[in-house]
């Protein structure tokens, strides 16, 4: 089709045919605003990219002294500084990911009333920018592996999966917060608290394993519990169990919230211009 | 030949929320409402409709009709609030109507700022690529544009500077220059030429015109009447969210003067008075022999034109008051100044001062007036500047004008006079 025979056509709840492709179209945007984000972020600072690094060393720190040398939790044959990190990893990219989309769109807000382009794009970068994070402080668990002379076995190539559960965690509760927070800025307050008790419904200082039988099912109503396992089972190999049950549901609750994500904001971003 | 763009009743809604100040809902406001309507169902059961004084409904645009040719530089004018700024967030894509239909044909880009997504921290080489890409422009595309870029908006020097330490005129050209070399088939543009010195202006003006002369689709929004009128050859009027006039821009202009308080060849200052604690502008029109009420709108080549101002000076001083007036065609470029030669040492009083534009001196064209009182002694001093005030066509009926040769043809220049000429054999 020859560019100049397009034929656009706006009308009032047209969802837009062309959003995917335009979505396509616009790539580049997800690429260069997450290029953005980071540039900017280490821009004046010291120690630059380092804080990625030291954050999650630190919090990994505290949480092995506090959960296996105060509390002395069990730690399932493995060094107690990598089944903190497994859990650590998944669940600080969740954060990240879900502070920073449930706030791009707020803060792009001078970007939503003067251009346009599909906003999908606003939290995708954002998600994306904290998947960068995720990366580079993966090398400390490296780091940690080799420290501890501790080799996984098979369960590691199942990974890649479970790294695909938590972005689509990631993007689903992102995307759902972002859209909310346009219209109900009630959500400023409630990302910083879900994140905050998020840390502690969810098993990232200690295994699940800990957790009594007849809970489990109920406890893997928070689709994290899932992720963590995950991660954990696929690094620490045979030493822990997968509980198939729950790991099934918080899937299937990842997959809910990635899907009516998606909707909610494709049916709500017409109005973001409006209500920003 | 289908129209580039087609605009069918066309509205658009807001709900004006009285009580709170911020656009945004809280969801305290949402169970609160919630309630509170409940509580009136109850002990109104049978009540349809009940009307809510917390929220009114407003339309910005309502039944706008319009078609834009491919090629066409169409101006969209209209007061504050009369839906300019709506009517170009819906052609971009960045808000939906409430009700109607627009038809687009080609790709269209929108420049509603300057320098959107422009981050302070990062240098004007990564706000080049950055803007660009939210512009919509590919990477490839930028790259190869890139010199071109810098080279319009001269900040060579600066390429690798944090853009928060670029001057804000540094700034402006910078972010014009990666929207100018944007290649949609439809251009949208807002008052962004607002910004920036009168050089740059210029610069950006000749670019718009080549991307209009190139067979593109420019839609322009501005406040200034040359502006509008230099670079568009249909216009829009909008009034209070519907169409009011469609068609040649000379006209348009005309219709959304006469159609005010004033006359665009007469004005009356009723509350707002130009001026300092020495003298204030009161009236002025532009009057020819046969034209003396209501304003000469319409002046003829080959007639005398006369400005009219009748200021009041406010103080007994021993002030040298100036009348003077600058006078600019549609183009922007200033025709001629010129001031009263004479000294008045004026007391306590209301004038009138009249300036003669002598017949056969003026090109057919349409001109500007910005009115002004000033002094030169002890300091120089304006009292007043009432800039592109007074505005008034002059037509070659071509016949029998003394100023036009023997031709058809459209005469160049801002002012067209007719001169003392001698020829003597040698």
């Amino acid at each position: 089709m020859h560019a100049s025979q397009q034929m656009l056509i706006i009308e009032a709840g047209r969802s837009e045919r062309h959003y995917w492709r335009d979505l396509w179209r616009y790539r580049e945007l997800f690429y260069i605003l997450a290029w953005r984000d980071i540039l900017v972020r280490y821009k004046q600072t010291v120690i630059g990219l380092a804080w990625s690094l030291l954050r999650p060393f630190l919090t990994m720190l505290v949480f092995t002294l506090v959960f296996s040398k105060l509390a002395k939790l069990p730690s399932y044959n493995v060094p107690y500084p990598i089944l903190v990190f497994s859990a650590l990893l998944p669940w600080q990219f969740f954060a990240n990911a879900f502070t920073e989309a449930g706030n791009s769109l707020i803060n792009n807000a001078n970007m939503i009333s003067k251009v346009y382009f599909p906003r999908l794009v606003i939290p995708a970068s954002a998600v994306i920018v904290s998947f960068v994070d995720f990366l580079i402080s993966g090398a400390i668990l490296i780091a940690l592996m080799v420290w501890y002379g501790y080799m996984p076995d098979w369960h590691i190539v199942m990974l890649p999966l479970f790294i695909l559960i938590a972005f689509a965690a990631a993007m689903g509760a992102g995307l759902w917060v972002a859209a909310l927070n346009v219209k109900y800025r009630d959500f400023r307050y409630i990302i910083p608290f879900v994140v905050q008790f998020g840390l502690y419904v969810s098993p990232v200082g200690f295994s699940s394993n800990i957790v009594p039988d007849k809970w489990r099912l109920l406890y893997s109503i928070n689709p994290m519990v899932g992720v963590i396992d995950g991660f954990r089972w696929s690094i620490m190999g045979g030493n822990v169990h997968l509980y198939w049950p729950g790991f099934v549901l918080s899937v299937a609750l990842v997959t809910t919230m990635l899907i009516t994500g998606v909707m909610y904001f494709r049916q709500t971003e017409r109005r973001f211009a409006d209500l920003i | 030949m289908q129209p580039a763009i087609s605009v069918k009743n066309l509205g658009k809604r807001y709900t004006l929320s009285h009580q709170s100040q911020e656009r945004y809902t809280a969801i305290r406001d949402v169970v609160t409402n919630g309630v509170k309507q409940f509580a009136r169902k109850l002990q109104h059961p049978f009540a349809k409709h009940s009307y809510d004084p917390a929220h009114e409904e407003f339309w910005a645009l309502r039944d706008v009709n319009f078609d834009i040719q491919q090629g066409d530089r169409i101006g969209i004018i209209g007061r504050n609030g009369a839906g300019k700024s709506t009517l170009l967030k819906i052609l971009s894509r960045i808000t939906e109507p409430t009700c109607g239909q627009i038809k687009i044909k080609g790709r269209i880009s929108s420049l509603l700022e300057v320098g959107t997504g422009f981050h302070p921290e990062l240098t004007g080489r990564e706000n080049i690529f950055l803007n660009g890409a939210i512009l919509g422009m590919s990477k490839a595309v930028i790259t190869r544009k890139f010199d071109e870029i810098v080279a319009f908006a001269e900040v060579e020097k600066f390429l690798d500077t944090p853009v928060k330490r670029y001057s804000s005129g540094m700034y402006v050209r910078l972010a014009f220059a990666v929207a100018a070399n944007l290649e949609p088939e439809i251009l949208i543009i807002d008052e962004v030429l607002a910004v920036g010195d009168a050089q740059f202006q210029k610069k950006c003006l000749g670019k718009m015109e080549e991307v209009g002369k190139e067979g593109r689709t420019v839609i322009f929004v501005s406040h200034s009447m040359p502006t509008v009128t230099s670079l568009c050859d249909r216009a829009i009027l909008l009034e209070s969210g519907t169409v009011a006039k469609i068609g040649p821009t000379s006209e348009v202009v005309m219709h959304y003067y006469t159609n005010g308080l004033s006359s665009p060849a007469m004005i009356k200052y009723q509350e707002r008075h130009p001026g300092d604690s020495f003298a204030r502008l009161l009236s002025a029109s532009i009057k020819t022999g046969s034209i003396v009420e209501g304003g000469a709108i319409e002046v003829s080549i080959s007639e005398q034109v006369m400005v009219e101002m009748c200021f009041e000076i406010l103080q007994d001083t021993a002030i040298q008051f100036v009348p003077n007036f600058n006078c600019f065609t549609a183009d922007g470029v200033c025709a001629f100044y010129c001031h009263d030669t004479n000294k008045h040492q004026l007391g306590k009083g209301v004038y009138i001062s009249r300036c003669y534009i002598p017949a056969d001196f003026l090109n057919a064209t349409t001109y500007f007036i910005g009115l002004a009182v000033s002094s030169y002694q002890p300091t120089v001093k304006v009292h007043f500047y009432d800039e592109n005030c007074l505005s008034f066509n002059v037509y070659d009926p071509c016949e029998g004008v003394a100023t036009r040769p023997e031709t058809m043809i459209p005469i160049p220049g801002a002012v067209r006079p007719n001169l003392k000429w001698e020829i003597n054999k040698l």
